[in-house]
Parts: C-alpha cells; sequence; structure tokens
C-alpha cells in the first residue's frame, strides 16, 4: 500500500520527467506511459511552476502540430455557434432560465468528436446549468439538442449516460460508504445482476462480476488509486474522490465525457497526473468536455475553448483564438474586478449545488 | 463535544419524565383509560393504540362519556320574527327530533329562551325535525316542507346549529320557491366560515413549521405537540380548579410554549447542528421527541377530549345568509390579523429580513455578518408563540386533547407542501385551501374523512406540482 | 416487586409474535432506509393493506387462506406503486410526509362508515355486520386450521411460556423472518443491491452512472412493502379482530427504533432490534404497572414516552445502532 505521501512526491517527478522526455509519448501512451517515463527522468526541476510553463509549452505544441483532433478543426472559423466537421454534441437554442434570471441562453453549440474542449467563463456563467441541461439532470426553458446524431432532448438522465454521454460533477459525489472498487464496478453498464430476479441467482452474474472487476482494478491503477481499492469513498481526500469520479465514469465506457471543473481542489502535482490521464483518454478517441477556470491548464490541453458569458457563448476557437479574443478578457477581467471585491469565488457558490 | 451534549440533553429528558411522573396524579382525568397492560406480548401489541384515541368522535372503542357537555350536540335557539316592539321572541315548548338512517337518536323541546340542544351519539350526518305541529299559530316556517334538515354533518368535537327560519303566519313561501336554493347557499356559506376558520388555525400553526424548516431544514415533527402544548396550558390556568382570568391564562401559555420552543433549540437542536448532524437524524430525533411530549402530555390530561368553559354556550348570530358563532369571528379575525403581523414582521422588520435571507440562502445570510444562531433562536419562539395560539384557538373551537396537534401536523405539513415547502406565504396560503377542503369535502362525504382528503391533497399536489404553490425546484448538481 | 415473573414475561414478549411481526415489518423498512435510504414513515400502511387485505378476503368473501394470502400481496404491491409515482422523483422528506400521510388516510378510510360493510369500520374485522350475506368466518380461521398446537394449551420452555395460538403465529413469522432476512442477504450481495446502496449514497451520482433510480427505489419499495404486507398478514393471524385504531403511526415510530437499534443497512439489524425492542418494552410495562399499581393509562403513556426518549438517544449517540461500524458511523454525511 503506498501512501499520500508517496503519489505526491512522485506526480512532480513525472511531469519533470514529461519535459525531458517528450509529452508527445506520454500523451499518446496514457498514464502507464507517464509512471515508466517517470522512472527514465533525469532532469528534475525542483520548481513546479517553472516546470509547469515548459509542459504547456510542449503539450501546445503537441495540440498544434499532431493531434488528430486539432487537425480536425483545423479550417474551422474562430467565432460562437460555428459548425464543426464531425460534431458529436449539438446544442441548438438551449435555454434555462430561474425566474428572472437566465442563466443559459446557447443558440448553437458543437463538440468537434474525439476532442478535448473547453468552456471557460466566469463564475455563473451557466456552465454547470449547461452541463445539468444537455446530460438530463435539468429541464431546459426550450432548445434541442443531439448526441451523436440522435436527438435526446428531454431524455433521462440515465438514458443519456448509457448512451454513452457521461458527465461528473462540480461537488464532487463519491458513494461515501461503499468501497472504491464497489464504486467503480457500479459504472459498469449492462451488468445481468442489476436485474431483480438474476441477481438472487448467482451463477448467472459471477462470470461478468469478474470481468467487470478486473477493468475496475485496470483503472484504480492507471488513476493511482489501487491502493485505496477497499477503503470507504467517504475515507478519500477531496482530490482522491475526483479521480475516483472520473475514473468511475470511465467504468460506463463513455463516447463523450464531460467533466466539470475535474481539477478543483486537487493539488497541483495531481493536477498534472489528471491532464495526463484526460489527454490519454482523448487519445484513445473519447471525447471530453471540460469545465475549468485555471487558463494555464485550459491553454495547454485543450483542442477547442467555448467562452460562456451571462448564460450565451461568446466565443469559441483554438487556445490562440481565444487568448487574443477581446471579448473573452473583457468578461474575464470584468468578472476578475467584480470578484476581487466580492471576495472569495468558487466554492462558496457551490453551496447551493447540492 | 459529546460528553457536553449528554450533559445538556440528559437532564432536560429525564426532568420532563420526573416532572411527568409527579405531577401526574394531579391532572389525571376521572374517566377511566381503557388502556391495561396485558401479560402477553400479543394483546401489548394493540395497547399502544387503544389509549392513543385518534377520532373519539368516530371511534366506537372511545369511552362513550364524552356525550354531552364536552361532546357533538345540535342545537338552536327558536325565535319569532321581529314583533311590533322591534324584539325577537324566544319559542317556548316546540319539539325537536334528530334522527339518523331512519333512527331516532334523541329529541327535545325548546325551553324559555327558546334554545334546545340533543347530544349526538358522535361525529356524523343527521336529519333534525321540528314538529309543526308544536309550534304556536301565529307563526310558521319560512319555508313549507323545510321542517326537516337532512345531511346536517356534526364535526368530531363540534356542537352544530340547526337553524329554522320562521316567518308570521301567511308570510311563508312553498318548499319549491328560492328559499330552498336560499338553504344551501347558507349550508356552503356556513362551510366556508367553518372552512376558513380551521384553515386559519393550521396556517398559524404552520408558519412557524415552515420558517423553521426554511432556516434550518428540519422537518420539525414535534411541532405538533407546541401547539397540544399550547391549548393544555391554557386549559390548565384557565379552568377549575385555578380558573385564572382566561387572558392571563392565554398569555402564560404562549410565553410558556415560545420558552420551550426555544429552550429546545438552545439545548437540544443547536448543540445537534454544531455537532454537524444529518438532517434525516435530526428529523428521527424530533419524531422521538414528539413521541415523547405526546405521551408526557397525556400523562398529565388523561386521554379524553375536554372543552374549554369559555367555549360553551355560544350563540349564533346571522346576518343574511352568513351565520357563525362569536368564537368563529373571533378566531376568524385574531388569527388574520396574526398572520399578517407575521407577513409585516417577515418583510419590514431587520429580525423578520434576516430569516427570510437565512431560508434564503445560509453562507450568504451568514456572510452578510447576520447573527445565523440568534435568528434561529428567534425563529423557534416566534414558531412555539405561534403554535402555542394556534393551538388555544383549536382547542377553543373543537376540544382539547392530547394528541391534538399531532392531528393537525399532517394538515399542517399538506398546507405547507401545497403551499411550496420553505415558503412562509405559501404555508399560510396552502393551510387556508388544506382548511377548506377538509370542511367542503363533508358535502359530499362523511365528517370523519375530512382530514383523510385534506392529506390527500397532499399526494395530489405531489404529483401534479410537487413544487407547490409558491414554491421553486431545486438544483441538480 | 415480581422481577422473576417480570423477566420471564419480558423474554416471552421478546421471542413471542409480536417482536417476530415487528421484526418482519422492520426487514421491509431496512430494505427502504437502511439500504435504499427511502425515509418511509408509512410502513404501518403496508401492515394495514396487508391486514385488511387477507382479513376482508377471508372474513368477507370466503376465499381461502392461500388466495387471501395473495391478495393481500397483491394490494401491497398497489399500495406501493400508488406512493412510489408521486413521491419517488422527488426529495426524500417529501417521501417522509407523503407515507405517513397515507397512512393515516387509509387508517381513516378504513375505520369511516363508508367502508363499514367492507373493513367493519371501527369496530373491525371480526364485526359481525362486516360479512353480511356472506359466509362468516373468522380472518385466522384457516390459518389455526392448519396449527400442530393445542390452541388453549401452554407450552412451557424453561422460564417462557406460550399459547398454542401464539406459538404457530411465532413459529410462521419467524420463519418468515429468516426467510426474508435470506432474500435480503442474496440480493445485497448482488450487484442489484449495489445499486440500492449507491441510491442510498447518492442518487444522482447513480443516475449519473446510468442507473435507472426510480426504477429500483421503486422496486425496492414494492418488496419492502410486500415484506411489511406479509407482516401485516400475520398480525391478523395473531389478533384476528383487527380494529382501525392497532394502525396509528406510532407503530411505524417503533419500526424505526427497531431498525435502528439494531443498524440499519445490517442483514440481521432489524431482527436484534425487535428482540431488544420488545424485551425492554414488555419489562417497561410490567415494570411500571408494578410501580404504578392502577394507573394503568399513564403506564401505557410513559412507556411510549420511555420509547421516544429512547429513539432520540439512539439517533444522537449511536445513529449506526449497536451493531454499527465506528468507520461507517463517521461517514454518516447526511
Ligand atoms: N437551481 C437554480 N435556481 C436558481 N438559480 C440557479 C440555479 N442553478 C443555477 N442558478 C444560477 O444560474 C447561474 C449559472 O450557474 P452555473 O452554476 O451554471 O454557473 P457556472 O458557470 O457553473 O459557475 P461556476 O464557474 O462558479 O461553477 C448562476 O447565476 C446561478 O446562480
Ligand atoms: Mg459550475
Amino acid at each position: 500500500m503506498k501512501s499520500d505521501d508517496d503519489e505526491t512526491g512522485d506526480a512532480p517527478a513525472g511531469f519533470a520527467s514529461m519535459t525531458a522526455e517528450g509529452a508527445h509519448a506520454a500523451a499518446a501512451e496514457g498514464a502507464d506511459a507517464v509512471a515508466s517515463a517517470m522512472d527514465e527522468g533525469e532532469a528534475i526541476d525542483p520548481s513546479l511552476a517553472a516546470g509547469r510553463e515548459k509542459v504547456l509549452h510542449a503539450q501546445q505544441e503537441t495540440a498544434h502540430e499532431l493531434s488528430p483532433a486539432a487537425r480536425a478543426l483545423a479550417g474551422v472559423t474562430a467565432e460562437p455557434g460555428v459548425h464543426k466537421p464531425d460534431p458529436i454534441l449539438v446544442a441548438d437554442q438551449v435555454s434555462r432560465r430561474f425566474g428572472g434570471l437566465t442563466a443559459v441562453d446557447v443558440h448553437r453549440l458543437e463538440v468537434q468528436r474525439g476532442t478535448i474542449t473547453a468552456l471557460i467563463g466566469p463564475n455563473g456563467a451557466g456552465k454547470s446549468t449547461f452541463f445539468n441541461l444537455v446530460s438530463g439532470f435539468d429541464k431546459p426553458t426550450s432548445g434541442t439538442w443531439s448526441f451523436n446524431g440522435r436527438d435526446i432532448t428531454g431524455m433521462s438522465a440515465y438514458r443519456i449516460a448509457r448512451l454513452g454521454m457521461v458527465r461528473t460533477f462540480q461537488l464532487t459525489k463519491a458513494l461515501t460508504r461503499m468501497t472504491a472498487l464497489e464504486n467503480m464496478m457500479l459504472g459498469a453498464t449492462a451488468q445481468r445482476g442489476e436485474r431483480f430476479l438474476p441477481s438472487l441467482l448467482r451463477p448467472s452474474w459471477k462470470g461478468q462480476e469478474k470481468t467487470i472487476e478486473a477493468r475496475a482494478d485496470e483503472l484504480l491503477r492507471r488513476f493511482n488509486l489501487a491502493h485505496m481499492r477497499d477503503d470507504f469513498a467517504g475515507t478519500m481526500s477531496g482530490g482522491q474522490r475526483k479521480l475516483l469520479e472520473m475514473a468511475r465514469a470511465m467504468m460506463v465506457d463513455p463516447a463523450l465525457i464531460m467533466l466539470d471543473e475535474p481539477m478543483a481542489g486537487v493539488n497541483p502535482a495531481l493536477t498534472q497526473s489528471l491532464l495526463g490521464h484526460i489527454q490519454a483518454l482523448r487519445d484513445e478517441g473519447t471525447t471530453i468536455i471540460l469545465v475549468e477556470h485555471d487558463m494555464d491548464v485550459i491553454m495547454s490541453i485543450s483542442d477547442w475553448i467555448i467562452c460562456f458569458a451571462e448564460g450565451a457563448v461568446i466565443a469559441e476557437g483554438r487556445p490562440d483564438d481565444i487568448r487574443s479574443n477581446h471579448a473573452v478578457i473583457d468578461a474575464y477581467l470584468g468578472a476578475r474586478r467584480a470578484l476581487a471585491t466580492d471576495g472569495p469565488d468558487g466554492e462558496s457558490d457551490g453551496g447551493a449545488g447540492r | 463535544m459529546r460528553r457536553r451534549l449528554l450533559a445538556i440533553v440528559m437532564p432536560i429528558m429525564f426532568a420532563t419524565l420526573i416532572a411527568l411522573c409527579g405531577g401526574g396524579a394531579a391532572f389525571a382525568s376521572p374517566a377511566a383509560s381503557p388502556a391495561t397492560a396485558h401479560p402477553d406480548g400479543a394483546a401489548a401489541f394493540g395497547q399502544s393504540s387503544s389509549h392513543l384515541v385518534a377520532d373519539g368522535s368516530s371511534d366506537a372503542a372511545a369511552p362513550s362519556s364524552s356525550s354531552g357537555a364536552q361532546g357533538e350536540t345540535i342545537s338552536g335557539t327558536l325565535m319569532a320574527p321581529i314583533g311590533e316592539g322591534g324584539t325577537r321572541e324566544p319559542i317556548e315548548g316546540v319539539t325537536i327530533t334528530v334522527s339518523q338512517d331512519g333512527k331516532e337518536i334523541g329529541s327535545a323541546t325548546s325551553g324559555k329562551d327558546g334554545k334546545w340542544q340533543i347530544p349526538v351519539p358522535h361525529a356524523g350526518t343527521y336529519q333534525v325535525t321540528l314538529d309543526v305541529k308544536t309550534l304556536p299559530n301565529t307563526v310558521q316556517l319560512q319555508t313549507a316542507g323545510k321542517e326537516t334538515l337532512k345531511g346536517l354533518v356534526v364535526q368530531p368535537g363540534f356542537s352544530k346549529v340547526a337553524l329554522f327560519p320562521l316567518v308570521k303566519q301567511g308570510q311563508g313561501t312553498g318548499a319549491t320557491g328560492g328559499g330552498g336554493g336560499s338553504g344551501q347557499l347558507e349550508y356552503l356559506i356556513s362551510i366556508f366560515i367553518t372552512g376558513l376558520r380551521f384553515g386559519l388555525i393550521i396556517a398559524m400553526t404552520a408558519v412557524g413549521l415552515s420558517l423553521i424548516f426554511g432556516t434550518t431544514r428540519l422537518i420539525n415533527f414535534a411541532h405538533g405537540e407546541l401547539v397540544t402544548l399550547g391549548a393544555v396550558v391554557a386549559f390548565a390556568f384557565g379552568t377549575s380548579p385555578l380558573q385564572w382570568p382566561f387572558v392571563i391564562a392565554i398569555v402564560l401559555a404562549v410565553i410558556a410554549v415560545a420558552a420551550l420552543s426555544g429552550l429546545l433549540e438552545f439545548a437540544l437542536w443547536r448543540p445537534l447542528r454544531k455537532r454537524g448532524s444529518g438532517l434525516i437524524q435530526m428529523f428521527i430525533i424530533s419524531i422521538g421527541l414528539s413521541l415523547l411530549l405526546r405521551n408526557g402530555i397525556q400523562f398529565f390530561f388523561g386521554p379524553d377530549r375536554q372543552q374549554f368553559q369559555q367555549a360553551t354556550a355560544q350563540t349564533q348570530l346571522t346576518w343574511g345568509p352568513f351565520s357563525a358563532t362569536p368564537m368563529d369571528l373571533i378566531t376568524i379575525v385574531v388569527s388574520i390579523a396574526i398572520l399578517v403581523g407575521v407577513a409585516v414582521m417577515l418583510q419590514r422588520t431587520r429580525m423578520g429580513k434576516a430569516m427570510r435571507a437565512l431560508a434564503d440562502n445560509r453562507d450568504l445570510a451568514e456572510a452578510s455578518g447576520i447573527n445565523v444562531d440568534r435568528v434561529i433562536l428567534q425563529v423557534w419562539v416566534i414558531g412555539g408563540a405561534l403554535a402555542a395560539v394556534g393551538g388555544i384557538l383549536f382547542g377553543l373551537t373543537s376540544a382539547v386533547s392530547f394528541d391534538m396537534g399531532f392531528r393537525l401536523l399532517l394538515l399542517m405539513f399538506a398546507g405547507i407542501i401545497l403551499g411550496g415547502l420553505g415558503s412562509a406565504y405559501g404555508a399560510m396560503l396552502g393551510s387556508i385551501v388544506v382548511g377548506l377542503v377538509a370542511q367542503y369535502s363533508t358535502v359530499w362525504f362523511p365528517p370523519e374523512l375530512q382530514n383523510a382528503w385534506a392529506m390527500l391533497v397532499l399526494v395530489v399536489v405531489l404529483l401534479v406540482r410537487p413544487q407547490g404553490i409558491l414554491g421553486r425546484l431545486q438544483r441538480a448538481g | 416487586m415480581d422481577w422473576g415473573g417480570i423477566f420471564s414475561s419480558a423474554l416471552s414478549d421478546m421471542l413471542g409474535p409480536s417482536a417476530a411481526i415487528y421484526a418482519l415489518a422492520a426487514v421491509g423498512l431496512n430494505l427502504h432506509f437502511g439500504y435504499t435510504g427511502l425515509l418511509n414513515f408509512g410502513q404501518v400502511a403496508f401492515m394495514l393493506v396487508g391486514s385488511y387485505g387477507v382479513g376482508v378476503s377471508v372474513a368477507k368473501y370466503g376465499l381461502p387462506l392461500s388466495v387471501s394470502v395473495l391478495v393481500a400481496i397483491l394490494v401491497s404491491v398497489v399500495l406501493a406503486l400508488l406512493l412510489g409515482v408521486p413521491t419517488l422523483r422527488l426529495r426524500g422528506d417529501y417521501l417522509a410526509i407523503a407515507t405517513i400521510a397515507v397512512g393515516e388516510i387509509l387508517r381513516l378510510f378504513v375505520n369511516s362508515s363508508y367502508f363499514e360493510p367492507l373493513t367493519g369500520g371501527s369496530l373491525g374485522l371480526t364485526d359481525p355486520a362486516l360479512a353480511g350475506s356472506g359466509p362468516q368466518r373468522l380472518p385466522n380461521q384457516g390459518f389455526t386450521e392448519l396449527s400442530p398446537f393445542v390452541g388453549g394449551k401452554t407450552y412451557d420452555f424453561g422460564p417462557l411460556h406460550f399459547l398454542g395460538s401464539d406459538l404457530w403465529v411465532m413459529v410462521v413469522t419467524w420463519a418468515l423472518v429468516i426467510l426474508a432476512c435470506v432474500l435480503m442477504f442474496l440480493l445485497m450481495r448482488s450487484p442489484w443491491g449495489r445499486v440500492l446502496r449507491s441510491v442510498r449514497e447518492d442518487e444522482l451520482a447513480a443516475r449519473s452512472l446510468g442507473k435507472n433510480v426510480f426504477s429500483f427505489k421503486m422496486q425496492s419499495l414494492v418488496l419492502g412493502g410486500v415484506i411489511g404486507g406479509l407482516a401485516g398478514v400475520m398480525y391478523t393471524m395473531n389478533i384476528p379482530g383487527q380494529v382501525p385504531t392497532n394502525f396509528m403511526p406510532e407503530i411505524t415510530f417503533y419500526l424505526w427504533v427497531i431498525v435502528i437499534l439494531g443498524g440499519a443497512g445490517r442483514i440481521v439489524g432489524p431482527v436484534i432490534g425487535a428482540l431488544i425492542f420488545w424485551f425492554v418494552f414488555s419489562f417497561l410495562g410490567s415494570f411500571l404497572t408494578d410501580l404504578f399499581p392502577g394507573a394503568n393509562a399513564n403506564v401505557g403513556a410513559v412507556r411510549i414516552a420511555v420509547v421516544g426518549v429512547i429513539l432520540m438517544l439512539l439517533m444522537v449517540f449511536r445513529p449506526a445502532g449497536i451493531l454499527g461500524n465506528k468507520e461507517e458511523m463517521r461517514l454518516e454525511v447526511r
């Protein structure tokens, strides 16, 4: 069993080596590659920030030169509501009002298959509400949306998840009084033993259970949680819960995974390994939608960025387009200034999200 | 931490219990309870209920001694039409008979004051007949054929007034005239008045419950017992043997219940909250508290329903189609005044604004410098006082019993959910609707089912509009 | 004070028919609350429909016992569906209020003159008027005919004494309890049980993983309700003359005490809870009667008040029950 200290100790070394050996390989081969590259790491930079800068640089180059996802988006103009060559998720005129407040009012939003698409925007911009709407956890005031070409407007959340569109929550939802392994195994779909009568006959589901368990163990290992396998999820740290939730979502075998601030509250070292996981997922063909506030992270990892403000999409584009986009800068700086006088951001607003 | 909590909670519980044991005899009702301890477990199963008579009136197992002064009656006053001197003379010696399903229940003759009263065994639908032959020949019924009033509904614990409008000989109308319609109208209006009165009583108790829920998210299952306590304490001071002036009794009762309510917050709920107890946990604790208080009250008060002396001997006031007893009017006026007062308090005062802010968003309220603990304490005290007033009015209009508040509790929940969980105004509105539904159901259904229909409103609301009339939906993720 | 007598009767009650019936109903409630997190405060409603389902079928329509039990199960299922459809999509506290309200609604209805021809109204299932023109049978007639024991005879087991009629109810009910526990064991180690527990922990998470939460909650409500209905059936076998006042909401609260005492979400929790509850309840009854002779009504009230205190103390100090696992208790987040 590894202790938490090991883990936090490993990670900087891991990403330092990524700078040395090339993030390309790590991204392509997933976290296992990260782990092995780690051992060969030589140039260990003790300064986290400096290391991060380098990583970001390397990764940006990855995105621009190599990623097939980025290449697919190459000809797309950077403007709100633009059409993509092969969208996996398409939202049309989706709006949601809470009393007088319009939380979401999206005219058109498309997400290209096989990319990491980031949703950014100031607090209260409507990113989580948009997630809730398209994943079936909230009902829109109006609008339609489709997944994989299939209209899923108004479909219940569990059906949408079964279609292969899985989301995580801004406030982590670990199943506290279940072990990490149980959390994971729950994620598997089409389990025979989940039907009432077959569940009484162990032989009918025992075989499937074995395979699921193996897959769960494999994912736990990938997400550095193997040592917590039989511990209650409630005993895990916040960052570990984020990891567990992501890993659990992977058990569903999604084509599209929507991560609502997966990095919030996770220590910077762990963030790096999470980013590695996310890129590895993308390279395996999963589409990822990511809500994140850390601009460095966003710029380094995303193939495409969609910026929300006051419920609407105000800008879209590749990281470079967004970096120089005035609307985005205005939205952010405006919000930043307001936030500075308001006090701490983020989690206090999350209190309402029960 | 835990030890401190123990130190706080235990003395309270045991003090209550000891007080119960010590004072029980003083209050023990003369009517012996049917409950006995059975040696075998089997009989004990039913035992829990045999002294928990919910609807004393409609329950055959209840002690039948409750008829007469403290049970249900049908009564009325026979007056001649306004004579030359501008006064109305009572009519003596008229025979009136009450029957049910063709069986005669009892009869009476009007006295010197024109009054008559016939006790009935239990709540239900009765038929009252005036023997026209015994009327003096100077008067006749306003509407011929109206000597029999059918379908007169007697509520549990209520006295029902039967009206026989009389006119001078020769001024009456036929049975098919407009008079028949106005009788129906009068009936519906009288039901509206009782329904409104009942709804307002529910509203007054429900507002406190709703405010407590709004500020603490606790579903306080013991709220009904605060209602009962209000009535019981007022009863204890206001009737024999003490017989203090009724106003003083009422004030004492309200203060006592408000203090107890605040004490519970201070010594039980606050420490639990500080400890991070879950809401379900606290909900179940409130159920335990409800069991403790309810049965504690029963220990003092006895299992029977009792009537406030102050509430008997009511004369019916009539204006055109409206008729009501003074108690009805007092209840309606007082409760409307109090509810408006609560609304003004919530809307205008600092305290009220703080309560609403807290209900709206706890973190924000806390961050903006509101002293959350103090506001919650205020909510409990006010909620307790409102419950006590509601309980006293409920006791005055029906009867006092150890489980009166518990029976009201589910109607409060129905009102609160109908109005929208967490909204104080919704609770008022919903409760009034629930009271009206309860009373109007008796037009078509047996009166013992009125609470059942009112509670069905709750189920229907959950089906159709779970957020209630004024409520908001919760956010998901 | 006759300590020997008090203890022997407390021990007898601990194993007696009532304890067994409560244990059975509590197994159902444990499925609801302990495993699924459903706040069912109307378990007594399931007992009521089970009890009246079998009682009316036998006494009013003269159906054979087996068919009548099926009727009881059927009405329990129907009640669960009726309760579940409006409430299971809503937050838990709505279910709590709705279930307790529906329990009261049903009690008021079977008590009312409206349904007197069917239920005997407030006089209950043995009211002669109930049978009307149909065959007049006691609701538990078919059941007692199957008994291998002599009804009126007292059977002694050391310090314990049981009437033959009680013994038969006991044997059958405890057998049902064991069966129900085995069923729970099989279900809870399966993926089905895993989904149920995930619903208890966090409904939204379960939904985000593609689980049809509503369906699982409904299955749980129905199964636990049927178990409660069977407890109601045995209740009528135990006391054929059921009256509506035997179905006061207090019964549900006792069941909650039992489930929490034994430990919510443990297979044998309800059984242990029922044993302890009935021992204490019976002990208190005899003890208080001895202490205050002639004050019977007050004894009943004090006894229930003490149950209230026990419920409060349990919830404050040992919410995970006496079997509770410390670690899980620490995680009790809600
Ligand atoms: N259930 C609700 N009721 C009322 N208002 C809501 C509700 N859910 C969200 N809102 C409002 O909608 C707006 C958008 O909220 P949302 O959580 O989607 O923002 P966000 O972009 O995710 O912000 P953050 O970055 O802080 O997580 C906010 O103003 C919020 O207050
Ligand atoms: Mg958000």
